[in-house]
């Protein structure tokens, strides 16, 4: 899957002086609580994940009216910055005769519009289940629970809150052969989990 | 599948030939959707005006109303959140409780549908599902009756499916629903149906999925909202001299009509202006209060119950941390906490006393902050019916230990007799009278127990320079001795030198502007609806025998609190003269105020400016620690 790579940063992060005897803690806390799960314009990405290392036991106190403790890292980060054109794979949660919606990476949502789904693909209800079924191959059939591979039309960066959403469409032959590795890949994952059970 | 359009909608004229099917219909929503942007927009404002009801609906209009959403469900594709503007504040406008059941649905299907469709929408439409927690004022009076009821589970039942079914789509969703919910939160002084609505709604959303993500803050916030309720009922000034305000300030215009002999002594004491608006304005705040107290007991049993105590006592013990503790005095709030330690006296009970002794003798706490975490843990020690004594000693044993230090590091040249300096280790010292004035008798019936009591330097720091008797509060002193004396916990023969000096200077001064001397939080709780919840719980001084009690009738093996509940009550209603059924577990509002305005910890009057009464009978715990005269002592 694209949109995922690592960044090296040197960060410096701010710590109340009520948190002193117990820095490491409260600079995770903080760490956690300001990136993760966030868009970061300085990172252009979301980040998943980090891992930090402290450069010195020392830290700076900041002038001012309250002297917090600037403490220096340097930290690898996980980032999920999804661009146009980028090949994603996310899992099928809903489906309708509009849309189906996808949530990538378990945490960013995300909708293909009715427009943006290859008129290979049909709506169909079967025994109940709302499905997307291709023309061309029987056996090639999208529903709720599936993991499907899409190609991202427009991402949505809300700087206010500081989120991110992708919207996707998937157009080409390209996108096709994606969308049956995907759904082999997830049969055969299942056939797996099966076998583990 | 199809529906009939209603003939009124002119902008389905061309289709109306009787019958569209379901498609038709999207078809042509989304297209005028879409004709907006090329500057027509007839049919769109048309399409607007179904959409503005403010209130209940004709069957037609509804059918119309209701046509309308499932439409737009399927073209949210289409509506643009420039273009559509006003479509879209009149949608997220709109009221649930106004709808009929089929307009709900629909309508929350489509506001599920534009959540997912598109990151802008997410806020608008939580913003929306949260303001449908509350219901319309012209809904609000028939919540009593059981059509409201009704009407409101319908509602709300639908609401937390809907912000269930966003969550599911966008997993973010709960991070951006938290502020909302917190900002929507109704004021203090917004009405208590309201807020009980509301706060029903912020724990319902707590226990269920969503709470995984949200949950604490939910739950802190709530905790938030009772401290602000609890300032605003007045305590009485402790610190007032002024003889004339010894009650606590909020009774209602009537209670002199209906008080009892009592009430109307003190009745006396009080210039009429006393009980003035601003005093009910007090009691309104006491009911919400109340209310929002109830509820959270209520939520706390029902997590017992599902076994998830443990993980929301660990946000309880934070959001105390926080708020409560460091509130001046807090009156009511914290008996959420004491529920909260009945429901599991193996871990949450254990787990808060330690908590309050850790913060107690953690050097880099400020000292109001220790003083109040040893007062609260003194009275949660003393009124905690669910605590055992050997948990009770072991407490006791690190505070004693703690104070024993601090006596030893002190600095012998000091000269002058200084108590704000040593303001910690008095309250230390404080707590451990209190809690022996309570427990004393229950540790000595047990051999190893008492053999850890006699053996804790007690007597060493009683008897340092610092002078702990001398400065501590006079009531609790005089009570400790006379136990200590019976027990007989001193093993010297001379007498402790105790001039009784009902409040000294030094007691007055160690206390500080607080007057933290003189805080005993777990004093019973005068709220009538989450007394029911605490009263099972809870040691009252009437129930404590104390070590020079005669007991020669009463089977020693037996611990006095395994006597029946109700007769307790019974007795303790005796002995106030109370009519009143035993089994009648809702007090009437009466007695609800009047037990109020006996609030334990403020006295009726500064014992320094003459108390008359309560001295004279010395067999009972002084008015300064026993916190009321109600039929619950």
């Amino acid at each position: 899957m694209e949109g995922l790579r690592v960044a090296d940063a040197d960060l410096v992060v701010y710590i109340h002086p009520s948190k002193a005897n117990k820095i490491k803690q409260a600079v995770l806390r903080q760490l956690s609580s300001a990136l993760l799960f966030q868009f970061n314009e300085n990172f252009d990405g979301v980040v998943l994940a980090y891992d930090e290392q402290f450069q010195s036991n020392k830290a700076k106190i900041t002038p001012g009216i309250v002297p917090n403790l600037g403490v220096k890292l340097k930290a690898k980060l996980l980032l999920f910055s999804p661009k146009p054109d980028m090949l994603l794979e996310g899992k099928v949660v809903k489906l309708g005769k509009e849309s189906i919606h996808v949530i990538v990476l378990g945490f960013s949502s995300a909708a293909i519009t009715f427009e943006d789904i290859r008129e290979e693909f049909k709506y169909k209800t079967k025994h109940g289940e709302s499905v997307f079924a291709s023309m061309s191959h029987k056996r090639h059939v999208i529903k709720v629970g599936s993991m499907i591979r899409f190609l991202v039309k427009r991402s949505l960066k809300k700087q206010r809150e500081k989120d991110l959403e992708v919207e996707m469409q998937e157009q080409d032959t390209r996108v096709g052969a994606a969308f049956t590795s995907s759904i082999l890949r997830h049969k055969s994952k299942r056939k797996r989990t099966a076998e583990e059970s | 599948m199809g529906m009939e359009l209603p003939t009124e909608e002119a902008g389905f004229h061309e289709m109306n030939d009787g019958y569209i099917s379901d498609s038709e219909v999207v078809f042509h929503v989304r297209s005028v959707l879409k004709l907006v942007s090329q500057g027509d927009d007839e049919q769109y404002n048309q399409l607007v005006e179904v959409m503005n009801c403010t209130q209940r609906l004709e069957p037609d209009q509804e059918a119309m109303l209701v046509a309308s959403l499932k439409a737009l469900s399927g073209a949210v594709s289409s509506i643009d959140v420039i273009f559509h503007e006003t479509l879209l504040s009149s949608i997220f406008g709109m009221s649930m409780w106004n709808c009929g059941r089929d307009a709900m649905d629909a309508l929350v299907e489509l506001i599920i549908n534009l959540a997912v469709s598109s990151g802008d929408f997410v806020d608008a439409c939580l913003d929306m599902l949260v303001c449908n927690f509350l219901p319309p004022p012209t809904v609000l009076p028939s919540l009593s009756q059981t059509r409201g009821l009704a009407r409101k589970k319908e509602v709300l039942d639908r609401v937390h499916s809907a912000l269930r079914s966003i969550a599911d789509l966008v997993p973010l969703a709960p991070l951006r629903l938290m502020p909302i919910v917190l900002q929507r939160m109704p004021r203090v002084h917004a009405k208590e149906a309201l807020i009980v609505i509301y706060v029903e709604s912020m724990l319902r959303l707590e226990s269920s999925s969503i709470g995984e993500l949200v949950g604490s803050t939910m739950l802190m916030a709530v905790v938030d909202r009772l401290i602000d309720l609890d300032v605003e009922i007045g305590w009485e000034d402790i610190l007032q001299e002024d003889t004339s305000k010894g009650i606590f300030d909020m009774e209602l215009e009537d209670i002199e009509e209906n008080a009892d002999e009592d009430d109307a002594k003190i009745g006396n004491e009080l210039p009429k202006g006393a009980l003035s608006r601003q005093s009910l304005g007090g009691n309104l705040v006491a009911e919400k209060l109340d209310s929002l107290m109830g509820l959270a007991c209520e939520h706390l049993k029902s997590c017992a119950e599902s076994g998830r105590l443990v993980k929301v006592f660990e946000t309880l013990i934070q959001s105390f941390e926080m708020t409560v503790l460091n509130a001046y005095k807090s009156k009511f709030a914290q008996f959420v906490m004491f529920y909260a330690c009945s429901l599991d006296p193996e871990n949450c009970a254990m787990k808060f006393a330690t908590f309050l002794a850790d913060v107690f003798m953690c050097r880099t706490n400020p000292p109001l902050t220790r003083m109040s975490a040893v007062s609260y843990l003194a009275s949660y020690l003393s009124r905690g019916k669910f605590l055992p004594s050997s948990f009770v000693a072991s407490i006791l044993k690190r505070l004693v230990q703690w104070c024993f230090e601090y006596t030893q590091f002190w600095d012998s040249q000091e000269t002058a007799f200084n108590p704000t300096a040593h303001r910690v280790f008095y309250s230390g010292c404080q707590a451990v009278m209190y809690v022996l004035c309570f427990r004393m008798r229950l540790l000595i019936e047990v051999p190893h127990l008492k053999y850890q009591l006699f053996h804790m330097p007690l007597e060493a720091i009683l008897r340092h320079p610092l002078d702990p008797l001398k400065v501590c509060l006079p009531s609790i002193v005089e009570e400790f001795l006379r136990q200590a004396k019976e027990a007989p916990l001193f093993t010297m023969s001379e007498t402790f030198l105790f001039n009784d000096q009902l409040e000294s200077e030094f007691s007055k001064a160690f206390g500080g502007m607080e007057r933290l001397d003189m805080f005993f939080p777990f004093d019973p709780c005068l709220l009538k609806k989450s007394d029911r919840y605490i009263r099972p719980n809870f040691v009252f001084w009437s129930m404590v025998r104390a070590t020079y009690d005669d007991d020669e009738d009463d089977d020693p093996d037996v611990d006095i609190y395994e006597d029946d509940l109700a007769d307790e009550n019974a007795v303790s209603f005796r002995e106030n003269g109370l009519a009143q059924s035993v089994e009648d577990q809702d007090l009437d509002l009466i007695n609800f105020e009047s037990s109020l305005s006996k609030m334990s910890i403020s006295p009726k009057a500064s014992l320094k400016h003459g108390f008359p009464g309560q001295f004279d009978t010395p067999t009972r715990m002084p008015a300064k620690i026993r916190p009321s005269t109600s039929p619950d002592w």
